[in-house]
């Protein structure tokens, strides 16, 4: 009985899927990969992380939950590097923090850990030079293979949850690199070698994807994952940006509530099923209620 | 002649930098270990990029060796250069930040087991040079432009913008420059990137009055935000030998920290093991093989970091950090220009030059290498250089009881070199046994002492 409700928890709210992933990719590359991140280093992250969540939960009166702080610690140990403890903190704070400090519409405005990943590539541009960065080429095909498969399991068991975004932003932004490479009659390993990107896959699948603060309706969610792809492909074509990925979504975040507006639905819930896109704007409805911080 | 433009003209091509460098050129220069008298990787290229913010100063070493009326260069620029951004300098500079960074080989003798202490006393260094380049000239009907023209030290140089990759092929081909076939599809992407070529040829009366046998390094300084280094042109032609691929040496200086390619994976080369004593009489094979072994490891895809320190120090030193002169000309535009020459070896508080120093190693190909390499700075000053150790066993007299066990470990701790060696080369583990043996290293256990040695105690047999 309490086994049935367990799995049924467990293929239900795709966060456990997305632990358990998160968690054998970062102890591959840890150990086979030479992920140049130290336990310490992890282990603080957690730690920022989760007091953040606890804070953020009493001061909010919800109840304290811990599964999605643990998700943006593997994200933010998978993707941040820095050559001490203190950016890491800061990086995982700001994370976690940011799911309490903006807030919109019963929202938080921007993906944790995005959020964190970007006000640290921004802080080492311009405050403190070196503090933190990213390590977009060290992933290498078999963690590449490995995240991209992850991504597409994740995708067939939770295909009822919101899973389009993840196909919709790679599909678009390799239509990108690839209509690119024709025009300026490139071999086309050059884009499939930009697309063999570990930080791309796992950007794309377990960041942006995140259904808690991508657009509820199925044609606005369209918008948030091509707009995406297109400011990233920008930064990092015109203005050769090497992060241009976590600019573009942070940027989308920004823009969602304004793209929501053209198609409101109902809030995900963790564990919602979604229904079936429909590509016909619903002007009419109204801004759903706000949903608690979590 | 056909083919040693060829061959300049691709050669080139690897050497170059940031933004848009293609460079063909050809000739290249070896790579040189054990002090340099052995040459170890032909057509290998050097290549020293400065870079802060978006400020660049690409500083190309060449080896070239054959007829200076042939020796051509085309790299890839992502603006138009003024003569002021162009510059020669001198090889030795090149040749002082390859010493200084060359992975290196340290020795180690142990002490009477007795006693238990070690010193340490270093060996050599290493590696290489590079590339050249071949040039061109001329104007109209082609759709080319000829946006400046310089001679600069040895050089004749030539800026040129250019509106279809077939003008400018024919072009190039007009003014006597050999484009191999495939040449044409690259020149065309990096047009429609609006990219600039800049073409050198030599001087033949400048080059004369220099009185030098060689062609010293050129330089460029430029202001662009992408930070990459043009090695399509090369990969286009496979020059004969080295299975077709080139090697190409980054020496990147940086203010904040390492630097690693975004596109491809960088990996640190194996450091730190105890291998064979026989390797100090071939560690130029030795590291060859190696760096051979890993690139193949890695399915010939990765980037190898060889070095990465901070230019105030270095421990165990290869060679002296270069001096704030010979960082100035390689365009560390920060450093003040007052001569502080020579740099201590070891860290000196409050001294800190602020200067970053990264070697990076690869061996490409059009097949494993599609795309130029894509750089980025990363905020990482750990030091990391490439170090290997040979440990020379006790060979005094010594007959306390640690010394008995010392000698017994002495076989297993020789296996254990012997199969280190073996996984980092790939050389046959039997023949590494066998030189060793031949070296002294013996696997043979130490016969254990008679029992009865021990009832009467050492003192009228005293033991070796």
């Amino acid at each position: 009985m309490v086994n049935t409700v367990f799995k049924a928890a467990l293929f239900k709210d795709p966060r456990y899927y997305q632990l358990g992933v998160l968690s054998v990719l970062l102890a591959f590359g840890v150990t086979t990969r030479a992920f140049e991140i130290s336990p310490l280093q992890i282990a603080s992250i957690f730690a920022a992380a989760l007091a953040v969540q606890f804070l953020g939960s009493f001061m909010t009166a919800v109840r304290f939950d811990p599964r999605s702080a643990l998700i943006t610690s593997l994200s933010l140990s998978l993707l941040l590097r820095a050559d001490s403890v203190p950016p890491l903190m800061i990086a995982a704070a700001i994370a976690v923090g940011s799911k309490f400090m903006f807030r919109l519409y019963g929202k938080h405005v921007f993906n944790p850990a995005n959020a964190g990943i970007v006000a640290l590539l921004l802080m080492s541009q311009t405050v403190i030079s070196g503090a933190a960065w990213t390590t977009p080429g060290q992933w290498g095909t078999a963690l590449w293979l490995a995240a991209a498969l992850a991504g597409a399991g994740m995708f067939v068991t939770y295909r009822s949850a919101r899973f389009d975004v993840p196909l919709i932003f790679l599909s678009a932004f390799a239509t990108l690199i690839v209509a690119r490479a024709l025009w300026l009659g490139d071999p086309l390993a050059i884009p499939f070698l930009r697309l063999q990107n570990g930080a791309l896959v796992l950007f794309a699948f377990f960041m942006i994807s995140d259904p808690k603060t991508t657009p509820d309706g199925a044609l606005a969610r369209a918008v948030f994952a091509v707009g995406a792809a297109l400011i990233a492909y920008v930064l990092s074509y015109h203005f050769f940006i090497s992060d241009g990925i976590f600019y573009a979504l942070a940027a989308m975040c920004l823009m969602r509530p304004t793209i929501e507006a053209f198609d409101p639905a109902p809030h995900y819930r963790w564990g919602d099923p979604v229904s079936a896109p429909h590509f016909m704007p619903r002007f009419w409805r109204r801004r759903p209620d706000p949903l608690p911080a979590e | 002649m056909n083919r040693s433009w060829k061959k300049a003209l691709f050669a080139a091509a690897s050497a170059t930098a940031a933004l848009a460098l293609t460079g063909g050129a050809v000739a290249f220069c070896g790579f040189y270990v054990a002090k340099a008298d052995t040459k170890l990787f032909n057509q290998a290229s050097k290549v020293a990029i400065m870079r802060d913010g978006d400020r660049t100063v690409i500083t190309m070493a060449n080896d070239y060796q054959g007829d200076l009326k042939e020796f051509a260069m085309v790299v890839p620029v992502p603006v138009v250069l003024e003569e002021g951004q162009i510059h020669v300098t001198d090889n030795a500079i090149i040749d002082h930040l390859d010493a200084y960074t060359a992975p290196r080989l340290v020795e180690y003798f142990d002490e009477d087991p007795c006693r238990v202490y070690e010193r340490e006393e270093m060996a050599m260094a290493a590696p290489t040079d590079a590339v050249t380049v071949t040039a061109a000239k001329r104007q109209n009907g082609y759709g080319v432009t000829i946006e400046a023209e310089y001679t600069v030290g040895e050089y004749d140089i030539q800026i040129l913008s250019a509106e279809q990759s077939d003008g400018l092929a024919a072009w190039l081909k007009d003014n006597g420059y050999m484009l191999p076939e495939g040449a044409e599809a690259t020149l065309g992407s990096y047009i429609k990137q609006n990219t600039k070529f800049f073409v050198a040829k030599v001087n033949l009366e400048e080059q004369a009055q220099t009185g030098l046998k060689y062609l010293r390094p050129l330089q460029l300084a430029f202001e662009h935000p992408r930070f990459s280094l043009p090695i399509r042109l090369g990969t286009v032609n496979a020059p004969d030998g080295m299975d077709g691929k080139q090697e190409l040496f980054v020496f990147a200086l940086t203010r904040t920290g390492r630097v690693e390619t975004t596109n491809y994976r960088t990996v640190k080369l194996p450091t730190g093991q105890n291998i064979p004593l026989f390797v100090k009489g071939e560690f130029g094979e030795f590291y060859k093989s190696m760096f051979h072994e890993q690139v193949e490891k890695e399915n010939g895809r990765a980037v190898f970091l060889e070095y990465a320190w901070d230019m105030n120090w270095c421990d165990p030193c290869a060679a002296d950090p270069l001096s704030q002169t010979e960082l100035r000309e390689l365009g560390v535009y920060w450093l003040e220009g007052g001569d502080r020459s020579i740099m201590p070896r070891r860290p000196s508080p409050g001294g800190a030059q602020d200067v970053f120093v990264t070697r990076l190693h690869v061996s490409y190909d059009a097949e494993h290498f599609p795309e130029d390499l894509m750089f980025k700075e990363t905020g990482d000053r750990s030091n990391y250089q490439g170090r290997y150790v040979l440990r020379h066993p006790y060979k005094g007299d010594a007959t306390c009881e640690a010394a008995k066990a010392y000698r017994a470990e002495l076989p297993e701790r020789f296996e254990k070199e012997a199969q280190m060696l073996a996984s980092l080369t790939g050389w046959d583990i039997d023949d590494i046994r066998d030189k060793m043996n031949d070296g002294g290293q013996s696997f043979e256990p130490p016969k254990p002492t008679p029992w009865w040695k021990k009832l009467w105690g050492g003192e009228d047999n005293k033991e070796g």
